[in-house]
């Protein structure tokens, strides 16, 4: 019961949200359609219920946030210096790079968050052994021998405090 | 609206249309599918963020600002899983890296 009273939330939130307004057709139309997407997904959305009640994840994904787009912004003037460079310097690659991280939404975000910043792209993992395969527009500063690339350090060290 | 709103919101409006040039400029400049999927994402992340952003800089808290907060959250999650698709599924189907490329660590492994 409790994950679909989550997603209950969740829904009627982003409906009040897209709405703005708060009148009775609003909210009567909102309960209707996050009743309907509450029965047809049922506890698909939040598996593991309560780790929503951790307040202390919160504040490590508000933490994440700006590291993220800090990484981001960096990343973003990488690239776009190397695509502007007429003799366009780059050194693409399939790497493997190895990871900690255990239960799937973990691994999700890691994966989406790599995909996110540019210059790398999550291709495929191999969910047993905890290896990411990452395409990298550069892989000039990757250790063949230890699977590690800064970037996944950086963001999975605060992902492994948010998940597990 | 106040001479400061006005003037992010909008310089933010013109760095994410920069940001998506660029990005227009890597996908018909870069050599291989792969790498052509960088320039999307990088279109995505700075870019079309940075619009959306601007947008509700500029509008302030009411409906078309808190939809462009929502489409901002919709389009980061989305993206990155259909560059995600397209660059498993071009492997998959044997598309080549191209010749500058250094290693291929996913072929190495049997896939």
């Amino acid at each position: 019961m409790k994950p679909r009273l989550i997603l209950f939330v969740f829904m009627f939130i982003i409906w009040m949200f897209l709405g703005w307004n708060i009148n009775t057709h609003n909210v009567i139309a909102g309960l209707l359609v996050a009743g309907v997407i509450t029965l047809v997904m049922g506890n698909l959305f939040a598996s593991t219920p309560h780790y929503f009640g951790h307040g202390t994840k919160y504040l490590w994904f508000l933490w994440y946030v700006p590291v993220f787009a800090w990484e981001c912004l960096k990343a973003n003037i990488d690239v776009g210096r190397r695509i502007l460079s007429p003799s366009l310097p780059i050194n693409p690659g399939i790497i493997k790079v190895r990871t900690t991280i255990k239960s799937d939404i973990g691994l999700t975000i890691l994966a989406n968050s790599v995909t996110l910043t540019p210059g790398t792209l999550c291709v495929d993992m191999d969910i047993e052994k905890g290896f990411l395969y990452i395409h990298c527009i550069d892989v000039g500063s990757y250790d063949m021998d230890k699977y590690a690339l800064g970037i996944v350090d950086k963001f999975e060290r605060i992902l492994k405090k948010i998940f597990y | 609206m106040n001479d400061i709103q006005y003037i992010a919101g909008y310089a933010l409006i013109v760095i994410g249309m920069g940001f998506d040039v660029l990005g227009c400029v890597g996908l018909i400049r870069l050599p291989d599918a792969y790498n052509r999927l960088h320039a999307t994402t990088k279109c995505i992340t700075l870019g079309t963020c940075a619009i959306l952003f601007g947008t509700f800089i500029l509008k302030g808290f009411c409906v078309t600002g808190a939809k462009a907060i929502i489409c901002a959250v919709f389009i980061l999650a989305i993206s990155n899983v259909v560059g995600h698709a397209l660059a498993r599924s071009a492997h998959k189907s044997g598309v080549k890296l191209c010749e500058k490329s250094a290693i291929d660590k996913y072929k190495e492994d049997g896939n």
